[in-house]
């Protein structure tokens, strides 16, 4: 397999195994380079080992894995990736300052580029009053944020975020989401692990589904949560042959009580389905439109998952 | 290169932060404290009564060698203290996964800490060892025979108690690696008697013993060797202390102590790469 310079990430059939049991069974991927990519599934599915894999701190049992063009784990390459792990730890007794510095001279930095770089970061993450605090005393939320600090401070064309907005207050998390704009703007990609949906619906550009160690589905969210449509039909006399000749606009098909509840990707479909309806004989008391969001997408696509 | 010395800087200043370094430099003043009331009350009962100039002299460099086991005895335990967790501890809590997803190889990084500590150790067998040569010295005018070597050894020594605990740290836990290095360093000790004892028994089955011991964990035999590097010929002939010359490790010790050094380090390195973090 060749890597494509048009993808920051590219994985194709990347399994681990450990001992008997499976974290990541046949991962395919491919990021865009330049956006922000959610990586998105329940506990459980590979997530952290997936990227673990990506980053080199997991070997991959097979399959292949290129990451801005280089062999996954590739040393040099590193030069040019960012990571802020789910539970950053460092040594506690660094400021705040030495603790970036020291991140930014593995990188490569030079010390006329820290001077520069490190108080412009600092002051980024909301940490600029506590630079020369010791980290021990930091709570969750600093600590997640020196952490993202220390991941962009050597301006990295490839950012890996693991739950980056865990223990940050709502501020704290309008702060990353500006950042990752920012990084994306600048021409970085972002590579995105939260559970928190509402974080990737309004952040990411793409977001792959992972299930068992296998990407089910990959979306491109703008036209997916601009276009989706959940429709809510009340209506009675729905037959089992009117809700099989729906399928062909719609998905997600639910009859209960006297609702009849559908899924469309463009509402531009909505007059042919009520004609449909209408000559099916079903009796229609009203219509409502909802706009479907990421949860819904995460619910419909997961079902009854139970990987843990 | 540069970011193994930046590794090296930032292990050093981590272990300098550790209470068992302190606490050992504590229990190091409290023994030498000791160990000088001791000298100044033999120099006394020396003087209340006449003694041949000879047989006091091997007396008192008996007496040093006493302080300088001691040295060696907190130093090895104080390597192995303080070095037990820097990968274990570091792998378990995800720490390591900050730094090892930089740009330097997982050997740099191993390699890096291993120099940090090794630096530690440096400084403080320096520093115990000058400090009990000079108090023997200021209070009996007794000075060891070799006392660069005797210095490098036991440097040495704890060099090598230091590779185990990074290559075991690769495998286990830090409690584990606590138990398996310090059950080594028992290992050793009991060959170095072994030995001893052999020197006086004849018997062919407790050299073979001891040998194999001090094969499994060289670490004693080379404090052996540098209590018989320091040691007047008089007080090494002592029977049955740590540092009687009753059976002398050879050059050929020293150099399979520093392959097998050579060895573990490998092991670690190559074991480090290879797992997951």
């Amino acid at each position: 397999m060749n890597p494509s310079a048009d993808y920051a990430i590219e994985t194709h059939g990347l399994r681990k195994v450990f001992g008997s049991h499976v974290a990541v069974r046949n991962l395919s991927l491919s990021v865009p380079r330049g956006e922000i990519f959610g990586f998105l599934g329940p506990n459980g599915a590979g997530k952290s080992t997936s990227i673990k894999m990506l980053l080199g701190l997991v070997h991959p049992t097979s399959g292949d894995a290129f990451v801005l063009g280089a062999p996954a784990g590739d040393v040099a390459i590193r030069r040019s990736i960012g990571f802020l792990p789910e539970d950053f730890r460092f040594y506690d007794w660094l400021t705040a300052t030495e603790l970036v510095q020291l991140h930014g001279r593995l990188c490569g930095m030079t010390n006329a580029k820290l001077r520069e770089r490190v108080p412009e970061v600092i002051e980024l993450v909301g940490l600029a009053q506590h630079h020369d605090r010791r980290v021990k005393g930091f709570s969750k939320g600093m600590l997640q944020r020196i952490g993202l600090a220390q991941a962009i401070v050597h301006e990295p064309d490839l950012i890996f975020l693991d739950e980056p907005t865990s223990g940050l207050d709502p501020m704290g998390r309008l702060m990353v989401r500006d950042i990752l704009r920012a990084e994306r703007d600048r021409g970085a990609t972002v590579f995105l692990n939260s559970h928190l949906l509402s974080e990737i619906e309004v952040t990411c550009d793409h977001v792959a589904f992972i299930k068992n160690g296998e990407v089910v589905v990959t979306r491109d969210l703008s036209e997916t949560l601009a276009e989706e449509v959940r429709v809510v039909v009340d209506a009675l006399n729905v037959s089992q042959q009117t809700v099989a000749g729906l399928t062909r606009w719609a998905d997600g098909i639910d009859v209960e009580a006297e609702q009849l509840r559908f899924r469309v990707r463009s509402k531009d479909v909505l007059p042919d389905i009520m004609r449909y309806l209408v000559a099916s004989d079903v009796d229609i008391f009203g219509v409502t439109q909802e706009r479907v969001s990421l949860e819904q997408i995460f619910v419909a696509i997961m079902g009854d998952d139970t990987s843990l | 290169m540069s970011n193994i010395i930046i590794i090296a800087n930032v292990t050093l200043r981590e272990a300098a932060r550790r209470k068992i370094l302190w606490t050992a430099l504590f229990a190091g003043a409290l023994l030498l404290a000791i160990f000088a009331i001791a000298l100044r009350l033999q120099v006394a009962e020396f003087q209340s009564r006449p003694m041949s100039p000879f047989v006091r002299y091997q007396v008192e460099s008996g007496m040093l060698m006493i302080g300088l086991y001691m040295c060696d005895l907190l130093a090895v335990v104080l390597t192995i203290l303080t070095s037990i967790d820097t990968l274990a501890g570091e792998i378990n809590s995800g720490t390591i996964q900050a730094i090892a997803t930089k740009p330097i190889s997982r050997s740099q990084l191993l390699i890096g800490k291993f120099l940090g500590f090794a630096g530690m150790i440096v400084v403080y067998v320096v520093v115990t060892f000058s400090a009990t040569i000079a108090v023997a010295y200021s209070v009996t005018g007794v000075l060891p025979e070799h006392p660069l070597h005797g210095l490098l050894l036991i440097t040495f020594e704890c060099v090598v108690a230091l590779s185990l605990t990074f290559m075991f740290g690769t495998w286990f836990s830090t409690l584990t690696n606590g138990v398996v290095v310090l059950g080594l360093q028992a290992v050793a000790f009991m060959g170095g008697w072994l030995e001893q004892v052999s020197g006086f028994s004849q018997s062919g089955h407790i050299v073979t013993l001891g040998v194999v011991s001090s094969l499994i964990m060289p670490g004693e035999s080379l404090w052996r060797r540098a209590a018989y590097e320091m040691q007047t010929p008089l007080a090494g002939s002592l029977s049955f202390s740590p540092f009687a010359n009753v059976s002398i490790p050879s050059n050929t010790a020293v150099i399979y102590a520093g392959a097998y050094l050579c060895v573990v380090l490998g092991v670690a390195i190559y074991h480090f790469h290879e797992r997951d973090l």
